[in-house]
């Protein structure tokens, strides 16, 4: 019964939970700038709001188009069967399997960026163009993270990965270097403040919004959705890794690491209330920093 | 070339009437004497000629020149060798079809209806748009439509990578007719359409408009309605400069100076309403006067309400320009060179934040301005950073004369009734409004009444810098730059 309940409570974590992220930032976005804003739940209500309207397409994209939404949330959605929620292994675990997690998220950026250029927008091409030369730069950074915590874990499967490299002996200063990285490459990875700024209307400065401008109704749902649960994966590799290795209960865990989660969403909504963005120019500098973080991180452990 | 000053009539009879050549060899010899085309348009004369009148400024000697011409045909241009006189010649030739010969492009600027019928051969839109060729070039398209809540106005990238080659700015979808709607009058409904030229600037439009018609009977507005004006004009540059700031930091994405700036723009709206009842100024001023007085408790307590805002204000600005990120995202962005902007003839903010001493209120004062002084305030860079700062000082110096005038404003009616205008007089009327330079012309004809009406806002001489700004800068911080100049479409196309 209890290991029915906890695998439940897994899956729920992992798909029910996200959105609510995204209310938490709005929600402090708000009250820092002296608002009341939106309910906590207002981003399942975009949700069900967007399933219940019907689809405009354009004549002159293809089924590239159609095909973006949908297979950008199933690659997300098999991401996070290799990933590890609460100190659980996720469902799917084997070794090497954080490589597949990394181009599980580039396959849905992939067809985003496909949908994007379908449409033959001058705005959107150059929406894609960001989004591929950024997140070129991000991947490097993110690799030095990954093989940091395997190395300190001596283990290449996610889950032994996250549960283990805390606990690793001397890691406490990869480990910083580890989670700052993470942190900065989430938030450029979900197109936020300082890389990009989601609540903008105007089409020239944006990066990820720009390429999903032509879709509407469902398939932004499944995007909205996707962008949820993607923001989710990065915050819960870092929530792991911030688990306290005291504590062995595993329902306790997992509530324990839906308020990282949930902490997490908070710090990502100071950082966006309090910086301005960053000159786009001047993101890879960013990116790059993220990287040379994260690979003396790695240069750490391999001692 | 006959001088005159600001808000004065001159005889028509008096202004001389040149031959092309001597046309622009006059203005040439103005010009590079420091002046700066401030009108420049044409009518219809006898037998298939063309008059053109043309009035430059002369900020050091604080007085203006006219002059006009009889031309057939055309003219010598002057944009070849001086840009400030671009936006002019290209109206002058859509509107009378005089050439002006040399002039290196000589594009439409708001595409009027042709009158007697359609003359389609310059709509938006079917245009030839300037196009730059190559391997890797790309072109963005932005607009007539846009993203916002706001005007129309179509802005061609050509573009290399992000970097923008080039960026072509096409105008004229908010063309009223405003000078057509003004000719023969004044009638009732002439305010209300000064009043109209650009929503954002009611009150420099009608200070303007009221001065003209001033001078025009020979009426002087009593000194209680002049201090009123001032009152009323500085708080519109209050609130259109503090929602700018507000505006900018929102584009940047930082929030807390966008969200507080964004609420006490109100302030200022709602004292203007406080004197009048509207938040823009609508039906403030009269010509002779103001319609609303204020008493003196009211003025007092206006006064301490400005001055709490505007402490709010710098609060709110100073997190702005502390933050380093801010700093970093504006800093040595859309820069315009000083002499780029000196020759452009760029007004207000934008010229002042490149080290351009233009103001109307210091250089041609008029009304309250003449006791009341309000040192130009300067900025060295000419980037987005410098047009921000700008916005902050001057706020900061209208708030201190705000209070000081609502404080000590003088006795007496606030509206004095005028006369019929004077025959066959030519009159000017330049007011420093919030964007810079508002220069109305009027010439009456044998009745006293409107032959023409000429109406040039400060967004006509700026547009062209916006496009230079852009130059070798990333496309991404365009909106940026646009919000730092933040332009009217409606002021420019009429």
């Amino acid at each position: 019964m209890i290991p029915v309940a906890l695998a439940l409570a897994h899956a729920a974590l992992a798909l029910l939970w996200p959105p609510l992220l995204l209310g938490l930032i709005g929600r402090v976005k708000a009250r820092l700038a002296g608002r009341v804003g939106p309910p906590l739940v207002q981003p399942y209500r975009d949700l069900r709001k967007l399933l219940q309207k019907g689809s405009v397409y354009s004549r002159t994209t293809s089924w590239l188009f159609r095909a973006g939404p949908v297979v950008g949330l199933a690659a997300v959605l098999c991401a996070l069967l290799i990933l590890p929620v609460g100190g659980r292994p996720g469902p799917l675990s084997f070794p090497g399997d954080f490589v597949a997690l990394v181009y599980l998220l580039g396959v849905a950026r992939f067809f985003t960026v496909l949908a994007a250029l379908d449409t033959g927008s001058s705005f959107e091409g150059m929406g894609a163009a960001r989004e591929v030369t950024f997140s070129s730069l991000a991947e490097p950074g993110l690799f030095f993270c990954l093989l940091a915590l395997g190395r300190m874990a001596s283990g290449w499967s996610l889950s032994r990965m996250i549960s283990l490299a805390p606990a690793s002996p001397g890691a406490g200063p990869a480990l910083v270097l580890v989670g700052v990285a993470l942190l900065v490459i989430a938030l450029a990875e979900n197109a936020r403040i300082p890389v990009d700024d989601p609540a903008t209307h105007l089409e020239l400065t944006m990066i990820h919004e720009v390429m999903v401008l032509d879709h509407g109704g469902p398939d932004l749902a499944l995007i909205s959705y996707g962008a949820a649960l993607k923001l989710f994966v990065f915050l819960a590799l870092i929530a792991g890794l911030a688990l306290p290795p005291g504590l062995v209960d595993p329902g306790l865990r997992l509530v324990a690491f839906a308020a990282l989660t949930a902490a997490l969403a908070v710090a990502i909504g100071l950082v966006e209330s309090l910086m301005a963005r960053l000159r786009l120019v001047n993101v890879p500098q960013l990116l790059v920093g993220a990287a040379v973080l994260s690979g003396f991180g790695l240069i750490l452990v391999l001692r | 070339m006959l001088e005159l000053t600001n808000a004065t009539a001159v005889s028509r009879r008096e202004i001389p009437a040149l031959a092309a050549d001597a046309f622009r060899s006059a203005l040439g010899d103005a010009l590079r004497g420091g002046a700066r085309l401030g009108a420049l348009f044409g009518r219809e004369g006898a037998a298939g000629e063309a008059i053109l009148t043309a009035v430059v400024n002369d900020d050091g000697v604080g007085a203006s020149r006219v002059v006009e011409a009889r031309v057939r045909g055309g003219y010598p241009s002057l944009t070849s060798e001086w840009p400030e006189a671009q936006a002019f010649e290209r109206e002058l030739f859509e509107e009378t079809g005089v050439v002006p010969e040399g002039h290196p492009w000589l594009k439409p600027l708001r595409f009027p209806p042709r009158p007697g019928g359609e003359g389609a051969a310059s709509i938006p839109g079917a245009y030839p748009y300037f196009a730059v060729e190559g391997e890797e070039v790309h072109e963005v398209a932005v607009g007539p439509v846009h993203a916002g809540v706001i005007e129309p106005g179509h802005f061609r990238f050509q573009c290399h990578g992000e970097r923008v080659l080039h960026l072509e700015i096409q105008l004229g979808w908010q063309h009223r007719g405003v000078e057509e709607l003004l000719r023969g009058g004044p009638t009732k409904r002439t305010l209300s359409i000064v009043e109209t030229i650009a929503g954002d600037t009611t009150i420099g439009h009608a200070i303007a408009h009221c001065e003209l018609l001033e001078a025009l009977s020979g009426g002087v507005a009593p000194p209680r309605a002049q201090a009123l004006r001032g009152v009323a004009l500085e708080l519109e540059r209050l609130a259109n400069h503090v929602g700018d700031l507000g505006a900018l930091a929102g584009d940047v994405g930082f929030l807390p100076s966008a969200s507080f700036l964004g609420r006490l723009r109100a302030e200022f709206l709602n004292a203007t309403a406080e004197i009048c009842g509207s938040r823009f100024g609508r039906g403030l001023l009269v010509p002779g006067g103001v319609r609303f007085d204020v008493g003196s408790e009211a003025a007092a307590a206006l006064a301490v309400r400005v001055e709490k805002a505007v402490r709010s204000v710098q609060a709110a600005a100073d997190l702005f320009f502390d933050a380093p990120s801010v700093r970093g995202r504006t800093d040595g962005v859309g820069v315009v060179a000083p002499a780029l902007a000196a020759s452009l003839g760029l007004v207000g903010p934008a010229a002042r934040a490149c080290g351009l001493a233009r103001d109307v209120r210091r250089d041609h004062p008029s009304g309250i301005y003449r006791f009341a002084y309000l040192p130009a305030v300067l900025a060295q860079h000419g980037d987005v950073f410098s047009r921000a700062w700008i916005r902050l000082l001057e706020a900061e110096r209208s708030a201190a004369f705000v209070a000081q005038q609502l404080r000590s404003l003088p006795g007496g009616p606030v509206r004095v009734a005028l006369g019929s205008l004077a025959p066959d007089r030519l009159a000017l009327s330049l007011v420093e409004g919030w964007r810079g330079e508002i220069c109305h012309v009027a010439l009456t004809g044998a009745d006293g009444r409107f032959e023409r009406y000429d109406v040039t806002d400060p967004s006509v001489h700026n547009w062209l810098g916006l496009a230079m700004a852009l130059r070798g800068e990333q496309i991404s911080d365009f909106p940026l730059c646009n919000k730092s100049f933040n332009l009217s479409y409606a002021g420019h196309d009429l």
